[in-house]
C-alpha cells in the first residue's frame, strides 16, 4: 500500500489567490484609497504636496451644507428613479400576469420578450445619444410624429424644458429596464409550486384573485429583489444623464455619479470634493442595503445570500446604466 | 350553465384582445426608435429635418463619408472595445470558476469565511472607488493602457457566487478523486474536467459579463484620453459633440454603426441571453 492520506487544503488558498490579489489591488486599496482623498485638498492634474484638512470633515459638510449642486443631483437621483421604477414594477407585474395566465395562453410569447428586452442590450450612451436626436427641436421624429398625430400644434423644446428633460431621462430609464424586471418576475412565477394554483382552480378563484392571493406573496423574495437592484442600480445612474443632456437643462438631470464625475474629470479636477461626495453615496447604498436586509430577515439564509448576490449584480447591471 | 360559459369566453376573447394590443404597442415601443436610427442612416440631414420617416433614402453613402472624414473610427473603436470585453470576459469567467472550485472542492479553514467576504464584496458600488482607482492608475502611469479595464475582472464576486451554486449541484467529488488516482494534478483536473462540466454556467455568465464590460462607459472614460485607445461608447459620446452638431445623417450612421453589432449579436443568441436573465434572478 503506497496510498497514504494527503491534505488538499492548501489547493484551496491557492485557487482564491488570484482573486483575492486582484480584490485587493484593484478594489480594495482604491475604496480607500478614495477615502482618504476625501479628507485632503487633493485638486488639480498636475501633482502637488497633498496635505489633511484641518478640519477632517471639511469637504463632508461642504458638500452637504452648502453645495446645491451636490443636493440637487441626490434629489435627482431619488427622483428619477421613483419616476421610473414605479411604472415598470407596474408594466412589469401586469405583463407577467398576463404572460403567465393559462386560460389566457398569450401566442407569440418568445417574440414578445425577445423585442421587450431588447433596449436592454444595446448600449446606454447609444440610447441617450438617440433619444437626444429623437427630441431634437424644432425638426425632430418626436416633434413631427406629435404634430402629425395632431397633440401639438407647435414644435416643443422638450430638451430645455426641466420637468420634460427630467421625464424623458426617467421613461428611457423605464424603457430599457422593464422587460428584465418582467423576465425576472416570469421566471419567478415559474418557480411557484403549481399545486397553489390547482387547488385555486379548484377552490373557484379567479384570475385576479389568484393573482393577488397566489402568485404576488410567493413573488415577495423576487419583488425585493428587484427592489434592491434597481435601488442601488439607480444610485449609479451615469450613462444616460451624462450623455443625453450633461446634467442638463440647469441641473435637472444631474445625477450624483454625473456630479462626482464632473468634479472629478471635467476641468476642475477637485478629487477631494468627488471622493467625498463617492464616500457619501456609498453611505447611501450601505443604509438602504441594511434597511432592505432588515426587512428579510425573517428569511432563511440561503435568501440573504441570494440578495446580496443580487446587490452585485445590481452594480454590474449599473455599469450597463440603470 | 351555457349561457354563462359563452359569456365568460367572450369575457377571455376580449381580455385577448386587449393584451395583444398592449404587447403590440409595447414591442412598436422598443423597435421603433431603433428603426428611426438606422432610417435616419440612410436619409441626408435636409431629409431628415423636414420630417419623420420610416422608409429608408439614399444618402449612406454620403453619411458615412462625412462621419469617416472627420476622425471617426468605428473601426478602433471596436476593436478596443473587442479587445477590452474579450479579456475581461475570460479573465472573469476562468478565475471566478477557478475560485469557486476552491470554495467547493477543497475543505479550508477559511472557506466559510472567505465565501461571506464574497457576499459582502458584492455589495461595494463601482463608483465608491472610481476616484481612488484613477489616481493609483495615475501613478502607475496605465492611464491609457486596457490593462486597468481588464485585470479587474479577475475578482467577479457575482460570477463567483454563481459558479459556486452550479458546482454545488453539478460536480461529483468521486470523479476529482478518480482523477487523483490516474495521477492528475489538481490545476490539470480543474482545466480538463471542471471546466468542461461547467460549459452551460460559463457560456451565460461570458455572454452577461461580456455586454456588461462592452457598454461600460464610466471607467474607460475616466482612464482613456487617447483618441486611439478609444472605446465604443466613448466614441457614442464624441457623436453628440459640436463637429457633428448640423450634420444629423451623420451622428446616426455612427449610432447605427456601434449598435449594429449588439443586435447582430442579440438576435443570435437571444434565448439564452433571456434564459440567462432568468436563471440569474431566481436560481436557488
Amino acid at each position: 500500500m503506497r496510498r497514504k492520506s494527503v491534505s488538499y487544503s492548501r489547493f484551496g488558498y491557492m485557487f482564491s489567490l488570484p482573486f483575492i490579489l486582484a480584490f485587493l489591488v484593484f478594489s480594495f486599496y482604491p475604496v480607500l484609497y478614495t477615502a482618504v482623498i476625501g479628507f485632503t485638498d487633493m485638486k488639480g492634474v498636475i501633482p502637488k504636496p497633498v496635505h489633511m484638512l484641518d478640519n477632517p470633515f471639511g469637504n463632508f459638510t461642504d458638500l452637504i451644507m452648502h453645495n446645491t449642486s451636490f443636493r440637487i443631483s441626490l434629489t435627482n437621483t431619488a427622483l428619477i428613479w421613483i419616476l421610473n421604477f414605479i411604472p415598470q414594477i407596474g408594466l412589469a407585474l401586469l405583463l407577467t400576469a398576463w404572460f403567465t395566465n393559462q386560460r389566457l395562453k398569450v401566442r407569440g410569447q418568445g417574440a414578445f420578450k425577445v423585442l421587450l428586452y431588447m433596449p436592454n442590450i444595446i448600449t446606454a450612451s447609444t440610447i441617450a445619444v438617440l433619444f437626444n436626436s429623437l427630441f431634437s427641436y424644432p425638426m425632430g421624429p418626436v416633434n413631427s410624429l406629435f404634430e402629425s398625430l395632431g397633440w401639438i400644434d407647435a414644435p416643443v423644446n422638450f430638451l430645455q424644458d426641466k420637468t420634460t428633460a427630467r421625464g424623458i431621462v426617467a421613461f428611457i430609464q423605464f424603457w430599457m429596464w422593464y422587460g428584465n424586471t418582467m423576465i425576472i418576475l416570469i421566471a419567478g412565477v415559474m418557480g411557484i409550486n403549481p399545486a397553489l394554483f390547482e387547488a385555486a382552480a379548484i377552490d373557484g378563484a379567479n384570475g385576479w384573485q389568484t393573482f393577488m392571493r397566489i402568485t404576488l406573496p410567493s413573488l415577495k423574495t423576487i419583488m425585493l429583489y428587484t427592489l434592491i437592484t434597481s435601488m442601488i442600480g439607480g444610485l449609479q445612474l451615469f450613462d444616460i444623464p451624462q450623455l443625453f443632456l450633461f446634467g442638463g437643462p440647469d441641473d435637472a438631470t444631474l445625477t450624483t455619479s454625473v456630479f462626482i464625475y464632473g468634479q472629478a474629470f471635467k476641468g476642475s479636477y477637485m478629487f477631494n470634493k468627488a471622493a467625498a461626495a463617492s464616500m457619501i453615496m456609498f453611505a447611501i447604498a450601505a443604509v438602504l442595503s441594511g434597511l432592505l436586509f432588515y426587512l428579510m430577515r425573517d428569511r432563511d439564509a440561503s435568501l440573504l445570500k441570494k440578495a446580496q448576490k443580487r446587490i452585485k449584480k445590481a452594480a454590474k447591471a449599473a455599469a450597463r446604466g440603470l | 350553465m351555457e349561457n354563462i360559459r359563452t359569456e365568460s369566453r367572450a369575457f377571455l376573447h376580449v381580455n385577448r384582445t386587449i393584451v395583444y394590443i398592449v404587447c403590440i404597442v409595447l414591442a412598436l415601443l422598443s423597435i421603433l426608435p431603433f428603426w428611426i436610427m438606422f432610417v435616419n442612416a440612410t436619409r441626408s440631414t435636409a431629409e431628415i429635418q423636414s420630417g419623420l420617416s420610416l422608409l429608408p433614402s439614399t444618402h449612406m453613402k454620403t453619411n458615412l463619408d462625412v462621419l469617416l472624414s472627420k476622425s471617426f473610427d468605428p473601426l478602433k473603436g471596436f476593436f478596443n472595445s473587442l479587445i477590452i470585453s474579450g479579456f475581461s470576459t475570460i479573465c472573469a469567467v476562468y478565475f471566478s470558476s477557478l475560485t469557486a472550485y476552491a470554495l467547493v472542492a477543497y475543505n479550508w479553514k477559511l472557506r466559510q469565511a472567505f465565501f461571506t467576504f464574497i457576499l459582502l464584496v458584492m455589495m461595494i458600488p463601482a463608483q465608491a472607488s472610481a476616484i481612488g482607482f484613477y489616481k493609483f492608475m495615475y501613478q502607475l502611469h496605465w492611464t491609457n493602457s486596457l490593462l486597468p479595464l481588464i485585470l479587474p475582472a479577475i475578482a467577479a464576486p457575482a460570477i463567483v457566487f454563481f459558479m459556486r451554486q452550479y458546482l454545488l449541484s453539478m460536480l461529483s467529488i468521486e470523479m476529482v478523486e478518480a482523477a487523483r488516482i490516474d495521477g492528475a494534478g489538481e490545476l490539470y483536473t480543474f482545466n480538463r474536467i471542471v471546466l468542461p462540466i461547467m460549459v452551460p454556467a460559463i457560456a451565460t455568465q461570458a455572454i452577461f459579463a461580456f455586454v456588461a464590460s462592452w457598454n461600460n462607459l464610466f471607467m474607460p472614460l475616466i482612464l482613456l484620453t487617447q483618441k486611439d485607445k478609444y472605446t465604443l461608447p466613448i466614441m457614442v459620446s464624441l457623436l453628440k459633440g459640436d463637429i457633428y452638431k448640423t450634420e444629423f445623417g451623420s451622428i446616426y450612421m455612427g449610432l447605427a454603426l456601434t449598435a449594429l453589432p449588439l443586435f447582430v449579436i442579440y438576435f443570435l443568441l437571444s434565448r439564452y441571453i433571456i434564459a440567462g436573465v432568468a436563471l440569474g434572478g431566481v436560481k436557488e
